[in-house]
């Protein structure tokens, strides 16, 4: 074994930006036909990292050096890495939506004939390169019109096009429901037997465990240590106090819940799909939220969830076709959003960049704009006021931002999504709905948040949590909803919920009872 | 830690003002080359009024399209819309002998009908405002052409005031315009009340505080401006002052800089151009403000119609033409992101400013039409392909380039880390290449 040379090192990097050492001394070193897996909290310096190897930050940009294949390598741009077989595929997908998954995959590489391109020859290796990858959808197809886990593995065929040998995943799951999820794990083992090296950045810290040969850690911009999964006993705990540098006790705050009477009902919804009516996205759905209690709904991706919270919340989605909606023993009428927060609702959406914030908004005013009514006498906006209330949630937030003028899209991940739920707690809501309020969010400040979504409940709030991560919705919750293919099929309270029994409600129609 | 960054701050500084900063050095310096270039005509008092009543109306439409800009639309049809109510007005003094201040509350009606009509289709029917104010601008001209038979309508004098009009001089003779004076002083207590105010809410708030002296610079200098202005306005030719088309213009300016910055509508425009699904699921009514922005354009419009008419005492079938195309180039060179989200009121009327000096100057020095056209067009495209570049280098501008480097020097100081502990991470690395 240690014949073969590593097929990448990077020595010794270190990255500067004004002001912050991003990267300092960082070193990896992955092993030919591994999965290495880099772990440490957002911000620790993974993409950075990832972006300077991939000649996204040219050479001279940096200080140390990067061997690959036994040769020291100077990458002055993207192409310049492509070239050598290093594809980098990036959290947010780089498709274009509009152009079918041939197109896509030889968009900027296309074969030609004569100086025009080939489309007989691109589709022959299209469809070769989708069986590579466990696709047998049409290359015709629009991209659009894929979900995004295939569109995942089209990315993958994309690079497995320019003869990759080293590809870098970056949160590659994070938008996967569980079954994409594993078949991307799948193929990336798969990948391995074929001699394709892979270095992946993940939060999920299961999935590494699961796949990975070795891990390093990164935490302040610095390597902290790697791992090697087979002789170090490597478990998600292990994993957590590297990249925190202290053990978590647990990863959700204690909690005693005092749970009040049901005060929030939604009784035999039903809504239609916004184009094609004949299809109903939530079958007659009834569940129920008492105060004081966090409620997870349970589902895959596309079961339903988010088509069900959003209808709920001032028919944000689809077509209302029947049901009611009761509170506090109150039938109410939520016509639009205004209505909902009007009846003290609060929807915070799973796509924070997309439905969640204005980026190019401050703090103070991203803080104070679902309810302006609130500080306004007439129209005017009290813009001192404005300031003192931002002010007081980030401090009781700890929203970490050098002051509430700081712009939204200075923030992290995980600050904008403090900032977003100080939105809609400053609205007072009697329910919040919160859509994967942890997506895309490093373990410590996902601790945070849980601890908000508690001081929530604490308060007499109904609180839902839809997540995609079970462990998570297992940990914080009271009870769980499971949805199967827009109805809901099992109410289980998590205390006695058997990860297994709640994945069984979560694939199938039929409701079970569990076994002790 | 003053210095540069503080420099910046007497101008009102904010990262997100640092554009608009840039943009009124430019504003000063051309200026400063038309002066003396021209030999010092382009301050004098008969060039100035002359600059701000033959510009005005430009301004007024750039106030209602950076609104309509920053929510992600944008209208073609101002000079058009100017031209129809302009011809309408007219004819209805002229046929019906309509009173001229009722014909202006025509004026407006018409102009907030025809916003309400390209509204409709804009916000509740979902036409991109491109092709309805495209049509509206085909259909609007022509309309024009049809009421006035594609001839000038001459109006009544007393109509001309709004357009042409000075302040009635009263009072003690003092060599200049009184009323201008007081109009002036007026001003000048507004803006030292106002900055003291400002420094005094942020004390009560805790708000990082300006530096007094920063204050007091900025007060010296824009007391000065207003100074030398409203002396150079009232001194004029006996029987002008400074012009009622740009007190029409000023009223506005403060008005809808309030109804931008402080109100809920003005809040509402910049959630539905930055970030529409966002806005909607935060319960903004994203409809209904594209349709008032619509019907607030289509009156403003109607009001520069109005003025202009006024001026020149007479509306006629070419009045109007490529109107839009000024408005559109101020908003944009006073710093508005095309894609929506960005822009300010103060920022247009900077680039408008920017665009009727250099037009004012160039006439000034005999340059003719031809070239002042590519002239104008060039410094557009310079104007937003500084910002372009600035913004892909990670640098606003030149002062923030000479800040940055001063933040190098503390770093070399402090051995930079980042924020250490869980869940800290939190500032992403600034999105800058350094230099090397």
């Amino acid at each position: 074994m240690p014949a073969i040379p590593p097929i990448l090192e990077m020595r010794s990097i270190t990255k500067e930006f004004p002001g912050v050492k991003a990267l300092s001394n960082v070193s990896i070193t992955v092993q030919n036909g591994e999965i290495h897996a880099i772990c440490g909290e957002n911000g620790a310096g993974k993409s950075t990292l990832m972006k300077v190897l991939s000649g996204v930050y040219p050479y001279g940009t940096y200080d140390g050096e990067i061997i690959y294949q036994t040769e020291e390598v100077r990458f002055s741009s993207i192409r310049a890495s492509e070239a050598a077989g290093i594809a980098i595929i990036h959290q947010e997908l780089a498709l274009i939506p509009h152009l079918s998954i041939t197109e896509n995959i030889f968009l900027g590489n296309e074969p030609t004939r004569f100086g025009a391109i080939d489309w007989k020859t691109a589709q022959l290796r299209a469809r070769e390169l989708l069986a590579r990858v466990g696709l047998s959808d049409d290359p015709d197809t629009l991209v659009r019109n894929i979900g995004v886990g295939k569109q995942q593995l089209v990315e993958i065929a994309k690079a497995l096009n320019k003869s990759v040998r080293l590809l870098i995943l970056d949160e590659p799951t994070a938008a996967l429901n569980s079954s994409d999820s594993q078949h991307l794990l799948d193929l990336i083992v798969g990948l391995k037997g074929k001699g394709i090296s892979s270095i992946m950045i993940s939060h999920k810290l299961n999935e590494i465990e699961q796949i990975a040969d070795s891990i390093t850690i990164l935490r302040d911009g610095k390597t902290i240590e790697t791992l090697n999964v087979k002789t170090d006993g490597v478990n998600e705990d292990r994993i957590i106090r590297g990249m925190v540098g202290r053990n978590l006790e647990s990863r959700f705050p204690d909690r005693t819940p005092k749970i009040g009477e049901v005060f929030f009902e939604v009784k035999n919804w039903t809504v239609q799909h916004p184009q094609v009516s004949e299809r109903m996205v939530v079958k007659d759905s009834s569940f129920y939220v008492r105060r004081g209690e966090i409620v997870g709904f349970a589902g895959l991706m596309g079961a339903g969830r988010t088509e069900l919270a959003m209808s709920i919340f001032g028919r944000s989605y689809g077509n209302f076709v029947s049901g009611q909606i009761v509170k506090d023993g109150e039938e109410i009428q939520v016509r639009s959003v205004t209505e909902a927060i009007d009846h003290g609702m609060a929807y915070v959406s799973e796509d924070r960049k997309v439905l969640g914030l204005n980026l190019l908004d401050d703090i103070k005013r991203s803080v104070v704009s679902a309810k302006l009514k609130k500080i306004a006498r007439g129209q005017v906006v009290d813009n001192a006021q404005e300031f003192l209330i931002a002010e007081r949630y980030r401090k009781e937030l700890r929203i970490k931002a050098p002051s509430v003028e700081a712009g939204m899209s200075t923030l992290s991940g995980g600050n904008q999504q403090k900032v977003v739920l100080a939105k809609w707690m400053f609205t007072d809501p009697d329910l919040l709905i919160l859509d994967e309020p942890t997506r895309g969010i490093d373990v410590g400040a996902k601790y945070e948040i849980y601890g908000i979504i508690q001081q929530l409940a604490a308060q007499g709030k109904g609180v839902i949590v839809i997540s995609s991560e079970l462990p998570e919705l297992l940990g914080i919750s009271d009870r769980i909803y499971t949805i199967f293919e827009g109805a809901i099929t099992n109410d289980i309270p998590a205390a006695e919920a058997d990860p297994e029994f709640v994945m069984k409600s979560m694939t199938s129609a039929k409701k079970k009872v569990q076994h002790a | 830690m003053s210095g540069i960054k503080d420099i910046k701050k007497v101008f009102g500084g904010g990262s997100s003002n640092l554009r608009q900063f840039t943009i009124l050095m430019a504003l000063i310096v051309i200026i400063v080359i038309f002066q003396v270039a021209t030999g010092g005509l382009t301050l004098t008092s008969g060039n100035l009024i002359n600059l701000v009543s033959q510009y005005s109306y430009i301004l007024i439409l750039a106030i209602g399209m950076v609104m309509l800009i920053i929510a992600g639309h944008i209208d073609l049809s101002v000079g058009s819309v100017a031209a129809f109510s302009g011809i309408v007005v007219a004819s209805a003094m002229k046929v019906w002998d309509l009173p001229w201040p009722l014909a202006i509350v025509l004026g407006l009606v018409v102009g907030a009908l025809i916003g309400a009509w390209q509204g409709f289709w804009v916000a509740f029917v979902g036409v991109p405002a491109f092709i309805v104010t495209l049509g509206g601008m085909l259909i609007f001209r022509g309309g024009n052409q049809f009421i006035g038979n594609a001839n000038t309508i001459p109006v009544p004098d007393g109509f001309t005031i709004i357009g042409a009009g000075y302040l009635p001089d009263f009072g003690p003779n003092t060599g200049y315009n009184n009323p201008t004076l007081i109009l002036g002083l007026i001003v000048i207590v507004a803006i030292v009340y106002g900055e003291f105010r400002a420094r005094k809410t942020r004390a009560i708030l805790g708000a990082e505080q300006i530096p007094l002296w920063v204050t007091l610079v900025k007060l010296v200098v824009l007391v000065g401006v207003v100074v030398a202005a409203t002396l150079t306005f009232a001194g004029g030719r006996v029987g002008t002052s400074f012009p009622v088309s740009g007190i029409i213009l000023g009223v506005l300016i403060v008005g809808y800089s309030f109804l931008t910055r402080n109100t809920i509508f003005g809040r509402h425009i910049y959630a539905v151009g930055g970030n529409r699904p966002a806005a909607k699921l935060s319960g903004v009514n994203s409809r209904r403000v594209d349709f008032l922005l619509m019907v607030n354009m289509g009156v403003l419009a109607s009001l520069a119609g109005m003025i202009f008419v006024a001026r020149s005492v007479a509306s006629g079938p070419q009045d109007g033409l490529n109107w839009e195309l000024d408005a559109i180039a101020a908003v944009f060179i006073g710093g508005a992101a095309i894609f929506g989200g960005i822009g300010t009121v103060a920022g247009s009327i900077i680039g408008g400013l920017v665009m009727a000096v250099l037009n004012n100057g160039l006439q000034l020095l005999g340059v003719g039409i031809d070239r002042v056209q590519i002239i104008k067009g060039l410094v557009l495209l310079i104007a937003v392909s500084v910002d372009v570049y600035n913004k892909s280098q990670g640098r606003p501008s030149l002062i923030g380039l000479l800040t940055r480097n001063r933040k190098k020097e503390a770093v070399a100081e402090v051995p930079a880390v980042m924020p250490t502990g869980a869940g800290s991470s939190d500032l992403t690395p600034p999105e800058s290449t350094p230099q090397k």
